[in-house]
């Protein structure tokens, strides 16, 4: 054998060890070259009578990721290739069919190969590297706390089709498995041993010799389904058990995604078929259901943005290159209300010192308090010990006197949505900080470049602009002012970096990228109650439509009242036709004939009764002018509508020059306020339906609905020329 | 095109559909036997001239399985030569049958058959054979699958009936079914089921609860909150009709059909075929229709064959004397009064299978019988029958006497 990937030795009872060691990686992934070599030590141990088992770990931190997304993604582009080469649809679908399962087939022929195979875990092993183990009779994982086992493909628009769903379907209750394979959880050694999903949980420098010992005491080389006996957990799928199990797993199903992920349903339909098969066939339905996903457009989505787009912004890609590596050891947090209080809460959970200001120091602590709240509930949770909490409060300084910034690095402040106010703030701040301190504003309103006229130093002025609840919303936007400079955004950069959250650098505009999308959702919802559409409808077309709240709840949240603020500040600015008259009257009788704000005081579009749900306020229905009949109106318009003014918008904010990387629009919108993620974005959104087809869109949304519909002028270029806003991305991949 | 007349029809009482209900130690076949050999017996029906028999099956598994059509028409001794079919449109299977057996003799082919149906719904369980449609999610996940009676509860909150009105509506059922009882408007057509030595085993309808009022009804909780919340069917109901904020569950045991064993047969022939057997035909069957309608709903399907029906026979809602709908649950029969603006004093007349039961293949063909003998008690011309059937469909057929 000439091995590149794997260590293959024998040691002296003829059991074979085969060790992952990629070179030139820091982790096993999944490749072409990887499967060949497999494939010849599956063989060899096969027909070496001299060899009684084998043993596969890895001679690195972890296991392995799994397969290497890239590849898969070429896989999907196999096919187009092929269908244009062969010219014949069926000969192309059947070879990329074959070339789609080679995996599957590899670990199915592992499995039956008729020497016993077993996998000796540390770290993560997750994904087809997790199939890997699965096919494998015995499982030993290491008890470190890193090591992690889990089928994530999902996450990503895919399923495990690489034999995972059949085995984790043999190996647990039908519900169970569902449940697992529909998560995609990254599942800790004890918790995977309880499930079934491995045999045995060891220190790390013994999972190999555990693995070795079952070998030795005549460990099986067949799988449990392999065995003539075998009954699969759950019994038959049609039998009674079998019907408290289906309908509700098809339910909720729908319940979770809408229909909207193939994946998800390939999953169900794959086990449903599969459990009534043998292994073999049931791997070949399997494989069927991986190459239509493989092809579809929410997996290519998904997998761009919230794999390769995401994994690139995570690593600074927006990061100027000549800046050096700066070094945030302190972080100022001034204005300790709930946005301060939690930017204060991940920046000392990422081991930064946190001096936190507010104007006195009762108000400071309380921000504080915060974060003890936080950090004692994940020692609830058994996520943290008593002693990261001691260790984290410590690191967070509470205080009312702005003297205690002065060795901050970086100065985020969160104080009232104010210009006057920020502007005393601001200066405060740099009365007491080094001259080299980097100061942002997480103002989510106000444009950076003017707040940035009341700093001395508007160059190391930058915005941050953080999402409630700060401590749970992964994106970050970074707002740069005219005048800021590289060093300020490399610093922030960096600091998003270590807080582990995603940035996207967007340019100076009123509302930024992430809100003005925002607003325009939660206007649709507001136009489409003044037109007659039902309330519930509303909400709940939204959700259909993907996105994770309907615009009234969500308008609720941030309240009413500040809704109209905004939107008099608007008109006040831009003039009347900046603002929708209808838009304008709702919010109105809402708030100044209502009394209505939101959540905030238990009275919005909602009702916030003390005990039970809220529920939506009958009195909407009194201020709809209009009731139209439910069974009339086009639910698919409706869904296109919150989609499309959303996507317009970010397209909007690209022909500004707010947005320059398509990447960062979609992450965003994906993390910022979780835009129907199937889609890949709200630009992915345009691009996989074809500019062309969006614009047709819009103009049929604007004849009925008014000119907020409107395509821009990049929009329309791009459809008259077939362009897509990955074009300049797609173009370097191909080069 | 030859009409199609029915001579007669019977149904056995409907025995509560348990192991204590007294119709359970009588297996399918026997329950269908009953009914056949009644329409031989009582017509001294010369079985020679029966071409098929058509019976209705929702669960034809176990005893039920294969063809029991032909083995209740072997028992019943209607001779070798009298085949058999079992069809299966679930709910509306009876009635099916019923139209099955007439499109027969309406098409020249067959002179007279029998249509009918039979489940021991205590012997082998609903939902035993099962079926892809709730399982499948190739199916499933398009369909909306849904339990009926989240379904129900759908169409009750869509629809604006509250408990309050559903439980009204099953007072209203149970009290017309005990007065129908009570004066024998179903003597003519029950025939008591009797063990092999001649012993009566039940002679009336056992699942009647006539002392229900408001009261008692209040004191049940609805069945399908569990379901609909914890099953995810809410959520399904909700995808399928969004102007739903949440799902009002108000169907319970009180106010849906109830769960029973029976069988039924209708007898079917051409006029000529009636005069060589020497019988005067009771009724015409007018028209029929069946129709698929909205399955998340699933049980509007009334609605829209109902629609369908009259306008084929070029009729209105207005000419039908008598309706009858079958209870599957209360907010069936609400919205069908609803959509068509019907007095409910013409609607299910002498109660309903809320009161009486739904031996779910055999029902068609007992109110089919059921609302018959109702025209011929108050001397009416036309009916319409119609059921909701699983998955979104609908079946109606219209009557009239001769």
């Amino acid at each position: 054998m000439n091995l590149t990937h794997f260590l293959f030795e024998t040691d002296a009872d003829g059991i074979a060890l085969v060790t992952w060691d990629m070179p030139g990686r820091s982790m096993n992934v999944i490749t072409l070259e990887v499967m060949e070599e497999l494939s010849q030590i599956v063989e060899r141990v096969a027909s070496d009578e001299a060899i009684k088992g084998c043993v596969v770990t890895s001679g690195k931190d972890a296991f392995s990721g799994g397969a290497d997304l890239t590849m898969l993604q070429g896989l999907g582009a196999l096919y187009e290739k092929l269908a244009r080469e062969k010219g014949e649809e069926e000969e192309a679908m059947r070879v990329f069919f074959e070339e789609s399962r080679k995996l599957s087939l590899l670990y199915r022929r592992l499995e039956t190969c008729g020497k016993p195979f077993a996998a000796a875990i540390h770290g993560v092993c997750l994904g087809g590297a997790f199939e890997l183990a699965l096919a494998c009779h015995y499982r030993v994982v290491s008890d470190a706390d890193a090591t992690r086992v889990g089928l994530p493909e999902i996450k990503v628009g895919l399923f495990p089709g690489a034999g995972g769903t059949q085995r984790v379907a043999r190996l647990m209750q039908t519900g169970d498995a569902l449940q697992m394979l529909f998560k995609g959880d990254q599942i800790r050694p004890l918790m995977a041993r309880n499930m079934g999903l491995v045999h045995e949980v060891a220190p790390r420098d013994e999972i190999v010799e555990k693995a070795k010992a079952w070998i030795r005491a005549g460990g099986s080389p067949k799988a449990p389904w392999d065995q003539e006996k075998f009954k699969a957990p759950s019994g038959k799928v049609y039998s009674p058990a079998g019907m408290m199990i289906w309908p509700p797993a098809n339910a909720i199903y729908r319940r979770e995604t809408h229909d909207n992920y193939p994946a998800a349903k390939a999953i169900l339909q794959a086990v449903y078929e599969g459990l009534q098969l043998p292994m073999d066939l049931a791997l070949r339905v399997e494989s069927r259901y991986f190459a239509k996903i493989l092809r579809s457009k929410e997996a290519a989505a998904m997998i761009r943005t919230l794999f390769i787009s995401m994994g690139e912004l995570n690593k600074g890609a927006r990061r100027p290159k000549a800046v050096g590596p700066t070094n945030i050891r302190t972080v100022g947090v001034v204005g300790a209300g709930f946005m301060g209080a939690g930017i204060a809460y991940v920046s000392a959970n990422a081991g930064m010192q946190v001096i936190l200001v507010d104007r006195d120091q009762e108000s400071a602590e309380k921000g504080k308090a915060y974060s003890h709240k936080l950090i004692s509930d994940q020692i609830m949770k058994g996520r943290a010990k008593t002693a990261d909490r001691d260790a984290l409060l410590s690191r967070i300084t509470a205080t009312a006197d702005y003297a205690a910034l002065k060795d901050c690095d970086l100065v985020i402040e969160a104080v009232f949505e104010d210009p006057q106010v920020k502007a005393e703030v601001i200066a405060k701040v740099e009365a007491a900080v080094r001259s080299d301190c980097i100061f942002a504003s997480n103002t989510s309103t106000l444009p950076i470049s003017g707040l940035a006229k009341a700093s001395q130093r508007p160059d190391q002025f930058i915005g941050i602009h953080f999402f409630s609840p700060v401590e749970k919303m992964m994106l970050v936007e970074i707002i740069m002012g005219q005048q800021t400079g590289e060093k300020a955004l490399a610093t922030a950069l960096d600091y998003v970096r270590a807080i582990k959250k995603t940035p996207i650098v967007v340019n100076d505009s009123r509302g930024f990228f992430a809100n003005r999308c925002v607003m325009n959702y939660v206007r649709e919802g507001h136009l489409m109650l003044m037109e007659g559409v039902p309330p519930a409808m509303i909400e709940n077309v939204a959700k259909m439509a993907g996105m994770p709240v309907g615009p009234l709840s969500l308008n609720d949240e941030v309240a009413i009242d500040l809704g109209l603020k905004i939107l008099k500040a608007t008109k006040a600015q831009l003039g009347p036709e900046a603002v929708d008259p209808k838009q304008e009257a709702l919010l109105v009788a809402m708030v100044e004939k209502e009394g209505r704000l939101g959540r905030k005081n238990k009275k919005g579009f909602y009702d916030y009764p003390e005990n039970g749900p809220k529920r939506l306020w009958p009195g909407l229905a009194d201020l709809q002018t209009t009731r139209l009949d439910p069974d009339a109106i086009d639910i698919e318009e409706l869904k296109q509508r919150f989609l499309a003014t959303q996507a317009l918008e970010a397209a909007r904010t690209v022909e500004e020059g707010v947005v320059t990387d398509p990447r960062e629009a979609d992450v965003g919108s994906i993390l910022g306020f979780g835009f129907a993620p199937f889609t890949g974005g709200v630009l992915s959104y345009i691009d996989f339906m074809g500019a062309k087809a969006f614009v047709a869109l819009c103009e049929r949304l604007r004849a009925k609905h008014g000119d907020r519909f409107q395509p821009n002028k990049l929009l329309l270029d791009m459809a008259a020329r077939g362009g897509r806003f990955y074009e300049a991305a797609e173009a370097r991949a191909a080069a | 095109m030859p009409d199609a007349y029915i001579y007669d029809h019977v149904r056995t009482p409907r025995g509560r559909g348990k192991p204590d209900g007294a119709l359970h130690e009588v297996t399918a076949l026997r329950l269908a036997e009953t009914a056949l050999r009644a329409i031989k017996d009582r017509n001294n029906l010369d079985t020679r001239l029966v071409d098929d028999v058509v019976l209705g099956c929702v669960d034809p598994v176990g005893e039920a399985g294969g063809d029991i059509a032909r083995a209740a028409a072997l028992v019943a001794d209607y001779g070798e030569h009298v085949p058999g079919v079992q069809i299966n449109r679930f709910c509306a299977s009876g009635l099916d049958a019923v139209n099955f057996a007439a499109a027969q003799v309406m098409s020249g082919q067959h002179d007279m058959t029998v249509g009918g149906g039979v489940e021991s719904m205590s012997r082998v369980g609903m939902g035993a054979s099962g079926g892809a449609w709730p399982v499948d999610p190739h199916i499933a996940i398009k369909a909306y699958f849904m339990p009926q009676g989240v379904s129900a509860d759908l169409i009750a909150t869509k629809y604006g009936f509250s408990r309050d009105d559903v439980d009204a509506y099953a007072v209203e059922s149970q009290k017309r079914a005990a007065k129908a009882w009570d004066e024998g408007r179903f003597a003519n057509s029950v025939v008591p089921v009797k063990d092999i030595n001649g012993i009566t085993l039940l002679a009336k309808d056992e699942h009647m609860r006539p002392s229900t009022d408001m009261q008692s009804l209040a004191s049940l909780k609805p069945s399908f909150v569990q379901m609909g919340e914890m099953g995810g069917f809410d959520a399904v109901a909700i995808d399928a009709h969004p102007e739903v904020e949440f799902v009002n569950h108000v169907h319970h045991a009180g106010n849906s059909s109830g769960i029973v064993d029976g069988a039924a047969a209708v007898l079917i022939g051409t006029k000529e075929a009636g005069e060589a057997a020497g019988l005067k035909p009771r009724a015409r069957i007018r028209a029929f229709a069946n129709i698929g309608s909205e399955p998340a709903l699933m049980l509007t399907g009334p609605v829209d064959v109902t629609e369908k029906v009259l306008k084929r026979a070029r009729m209105t809602a207005k000419d039908i004397d008598l309706f009858e709908i079958n209870e599957a649950f209360a907010s069936v029969v609400l919205r069908y009064l609803q959509a068509f603006d019907l007095d409910p004093a013409i609607v299910n007349v002498n109660g309903g299978a809320i009161a009486m039961g739904h031996p779910l293949g055999a029902t068609g063909a007992m109110i089919l019988g059921t609302v018959l003998d109702e025209l011929e008690r108050t001397g009416k011309e036309t009916a319409l029958v119609t059921l909701c059937i699983g998955a979104g469909m609908g079946t109606a057929t219209i009557i009239e006497r001769v």
